[in-house]
């Protein structure tokens, strides 16, 4: 009786509202207002948005510590900058982000079943221990990922249309996945896991799925990535990165998709501002860490989305 | 087998400094459940202070130690106050964030004030070597050795014998049993970060006079090195730290001098998630599980 | 044929035996429950029930639709799905989410909607969540808590905090109820009350139940049979009133050379 059927009015008026916001920002760039400067910074942006969206899923809807996101970020990066090199068109671009995300998801999986299993502060260290040890085998795998010097002259394809159709994908995804069943079941897996499974809820299944699909984004945004800037190399997946994506999120909120968008594009304007000064920054990310968490560690949105906030101004409008 | 005997000579000392810098984690694990992140920095932070009493006020081996020492215990113990003490409440992640917090605060003020680039030690002690066949063993080595071996002793007699280090092991056993009896809690937890961060900064400066370069970024693989050999020792044992950094200073080497050395730096996280996955306890440490 | 049958369940921690040999039958639609004195392995007999622990020994088996069905050694998740569900001593709700929520987790494993229709939102998915919600407010109407759907569950009181497990655990559709200390921590009021619910569970969803409990008077009250277990092991099994006046009992929680007044 009911269908798999995707074409729904409530889809249909989540796409118009997109295909306008998309409209808008096209037109600014094709007038000169979002120059090649800014347009880094809009990159950078999407880009953020789609690790700090899929970290969110991991470590702030399904409370697995996570420090390893940059990993899957280089595999997506690696494997989609080495298809999109041999194939050199639009297709190859695309093949690499699929083949990208999908290798970085399996590894995802591969690593998470014997992970997952640890909690809290070992949980951490062993995903950072993962990431490192990717980037070692990458630092290592010289004839295919040229080693420490890096690979060079990646084609560039990643653009604006590219970079908003993903990152509304991962938004719309991954929303969607949190506010379904599957999600509220990884949300109870962070609330209180033994009470989870009591519910029947396969826990590590669920956990690993998180993971994979955190993964399989992370793994699009290195695609993308290494698609723009036309150069990557190992050392710039490393604990550093994971640290970047982690405060992003710390800040937006974790638990909230929308605080996760909010924070990405007040933390990549101000590194932009500080773009010569990059010890400032880190001190002022370390600073937000440290007071974020003992003065407000729900970040800015905590686990509210925007959807809420129109809500409370009904609300508010209905009592007045 | 003279390869063999060479690198184990090595990894000894490598593993000594990996032990004084575990024994910091496991301490304040034991006594507050934390993987105090920044505990590495701490460690980069005694190497920066060695250094600079010794190359600006030209100071000796034991006076630079001790200075290096106490500047660390008091910086374990404001850290702590700051960042740790009002979440001790908390969820676990928060703290666990918080740490990584000031673990890059101290990294980058650090870079900040004094640039990124490697500095060296003066020269402070006799560095020639004692052959004994073909092994070569460093004077250097040997200071390493016994300093790390003479602090640790330190450690262990005041942690069994004196009231202090009975107020600790109370508190790691059950913070509130050890408030009702009287024990102060927070003075006792303090402490416990001034020991743990003291040893970290003798770490440092022995790592700066024998490897000879320092930069504001070198405390973070070897922390989290020394974090592995807590784990393997079993977080929480004094004994099971020792063992673990010596075992992971070992491995490190024979890595490094048998197979690629770009992969020892893998091969010790590796090793981490092997143990973490067959005995998470450690070698010495006690197994824990929720109550359902 | 018995819903669940626990045969000689043994379970030892190194060298504590917590449980040794333990047995049980619980026909369809009964009330059964169990009680001993502190530290007699009760939880633990109930965690191995529930998949929590694998018992060293024994074996559960669960009728099901006709069949019997070995559920020994089965992940807590999977002896859920098979259609036991449980309560906790320490209430372990989820505290920060809403009553509606705690109720729809509840439902997860029985819900017809697959994963890419969830990231794509089909009609079939809005479908399966409105049905959800629908038989979530009915099950809550029940028991009285459909004002408070939208709480979050860690503002109830804690009586109701504790109506709201027993519910939550009925959500996932048992054929049997396990109930680990329902009343602890309750006032006479809240207890009767407790009754009254247990009551309408059993008069509405035919539901078997099992419970722990201390409170002896609520379990004399609305037990049909007893099993008393004693360091660990299962002493005595009868009627309220033969294990009230059984000397075995009476030795166990109150020591030799007692007379019951």
């Amino acid at each position: 009786m009911n269908s798999m059927k995707v074409i729904n009015k409530k889809n249909i008026l989540i796409l118009i509202v997109i295909i306008v916001f998309y409209a808008v920002a096209q037109a600014l760039i094709n007038n000169g207002t979002i120059n090649n400067f800014y347009e880094i910074t809009l990159a950078t942006i999407c880009i953020n948005i789609i690790l700090a969206v899929s970290l969110n899923l991991v470590t702030g809807f399904t409370g697995q510590f996570s420090l390893g996101h940059a990993g899957f970020m280089s595999i997506g990066a690696y494997v989609g900058a080495l298809i999109n090199m041999e194939m050199n068109s639009t297709l190859g671009f695309l093949v690499g982000i699929l083949a990208g995300a999908v290798a970085a998801a399996i590894v995802g999986i591969l690593i998470g079943i014997p992970t997952l299993r640890l909690k809290g502060d070992y949980l951490a260290i062993a995903t950072l221990g993962m990431a490192e040890i990717i980037r070692v085998v990458f630092l290592n795998m010289d004839d295919i990922t040229n080693g420490a010097a890096g690979l060079n002259g990646i084609p560039r394809f990643t653009n604006w249309m590219w970079l908003f159709i993903f990152t509304a994908l991962t938004i719309i995804l991954i929303s969607n996945f949190v506010r379904s069943s599957h999600g509220r079941a990884c949300i109870s897996i962070r609330e209180d896991e033994i009470a989870a499974e009591s519910m029947g809820i396969n826990t590590t299944m669920y956990k690993v799925m998180a993971f994979a699909i955190g993964a399989f984004f992370a793994g699009i945004a290195g695609a993308l990535y290494s698609s723009y800037f036309y150069f990557i190399k190992p050392n710039i997946f490393g604990f550093m990165k994971s640290i970047d994506i982690l405060v992003i999120v710390v800040f937006g909120g974790m638990g909230s998709i929308t605080g996760s968008v909010i924070a990405a594009v007040v933390l990549a304007v101000l590194t932009t501002f500080l773009q010569s000064y990059s010890e400032l920054r880190m001190i002022i990310y370390a600073l937000l860490l440290i007071v974020i968490m003992i003065f407000r560690p729900q970040g800015l949105m905590g686990t509210k989305e925007i959807t809420d906030l129109f809500k409370i101004v009904k609300k508010n409008e209905k009592n007045q | 087998m003279n390869q063999f005997l060479q690198q184990l000579v090595n990894g000894i000392s490598l593993g000594s400094i990996y032990a004084l810098v575990a024994l910091g984690y496991t301490m304040v694990y034991g006594i507050i459940k934390l993987i105090n992140f920044a505990h590495g920095d701490v460690y980069m932070v005694g190497a920066y202070v060695g250094f600079a009493v010794t190359t600006y006020a030209g100071i000796g081996f034991i006076p630079a130690l001790i200075i290096s020492m106490l500047s660390c215990a008091l910086l374990g113990i404001v850290i702590e106050k700051v960042a740790y003490k009002p979440l001790r409440n908390s969820a676990r992640i928060a703290i666990l964030i918080t740490a990584i917090g000031v673990s890059l605060l101290l990294e980058y003020v650090m870079m900040y004030f004094v640039g990124a680039e490697v500095r060296s030690y003066p020269k402070l002690l006799d560095d020639s070597v004692l052959k004994f066949g073909n092994i070569i063993i460093n004077i250097q080595q040997i200071y390493i050795v016994f300093t790390a071996i003479a602090l640790m002793l330190l450690l262990q007699f005041v942690v069994k014998n004196t009231k202090i280090g009975k107020a600790m092991r109370a508190v790691s056993a059950d913070r509130d049993a050890a408030q009702l009896m009287g024990i102060r809690v927070d003075s006792t937890i303090s402490f416990t970060f001034a020991i743990g961060s003291a040893l970290a900064g003798a770490g440092g400066v022995l790592v700066g006079i024998y490897y000879n370069s320092i930069d504001p970024l070198m405390g973070m693989m070897p922390g989290l090195k020394a974090f592995v050999a807590a784990v393997f020792g079993g977080i929480g044992s004094i004994p099971g730290a020792m063992i673990g950094g010596l075992s992971i200073g070992i491995l490190e080497t024979l890595v490094s001098g048998y197979g690629n050395s770009m992969y020892r730096d893998a091969a010790v996280f590796a090793f981490l998630i092997i143990i973490l996955i067959l005995k998470p306890s450690g070698i010495l440490g006690k197994n824990t599980k929720e109550k359902v | 044929m018995p819903l669940l049958s626990a045969d000689k369940l043994t379970k030892s921690f190194g060298g504590l035996t917590a449980v040794s040999d333990a047995s049980m039958d619980i026909e369809k639609g009964e009330l059964v429950g169990l009680i001993g004195p502190n530290g007699a392995g009760k939880t633990t007999f109930f965690n191995i029930l529930t998949g929590v622990y694998a018992p060293t020994s024994g074996s559960i088996k669960l009728e099901v639709d006709g069949t019997v069905k070995d559920i020994t050694g089965f992940k807590p998740y999977n002896i859920t799905k098979s259609g036991v569900a449980r309560t906790f001593q320490n209430i372990r709700l989820f505290k920060d989410l809403t009553v509606l929520d705690n109720i729809r987790i509840a439902m997860h494993q029985n819900i017809k909607y697959s994963l890419p229709s969830a990231f794509l939102r089909s009609n079939n998915f809005y479908y399966e969540e409105e049905r959800l919600v629908k038989e979530a407010e009915e099950l809550l109407d029940i028991f009285n808590l459909t004002d408070k759907k939208n709480e979050l569950a860690k503002n109830l009181p804690y009586g109701e905090q504790r109506h709201l497990e027993i519910v939550r655990a009925m959500a996932t559709r048992p054929v049997l109820l396990l109930l680990d200390e329902p009343a602890a921590g309750m006032n006479p009021m809240e207890t009767d009350n407790l009754t009254k619910t247990i009551a309408k569970i059993r008069e509405e969803f035919n539901l078997t139940i099992l419970l722990i409990e201390h409170d002896m008077s609520l379990v004399m009250k609305i037990c049909q049979r007893i099993y008393v277990l004693d360091y660990g092991t299962m002493i005595a099994e009868g009627s309220p009133s033969e294990i009230k006046n059984s000397k075995r009992v009476i030795e166990a929680y109150l020591g030799e050379d007692v007379r019951y007044a």
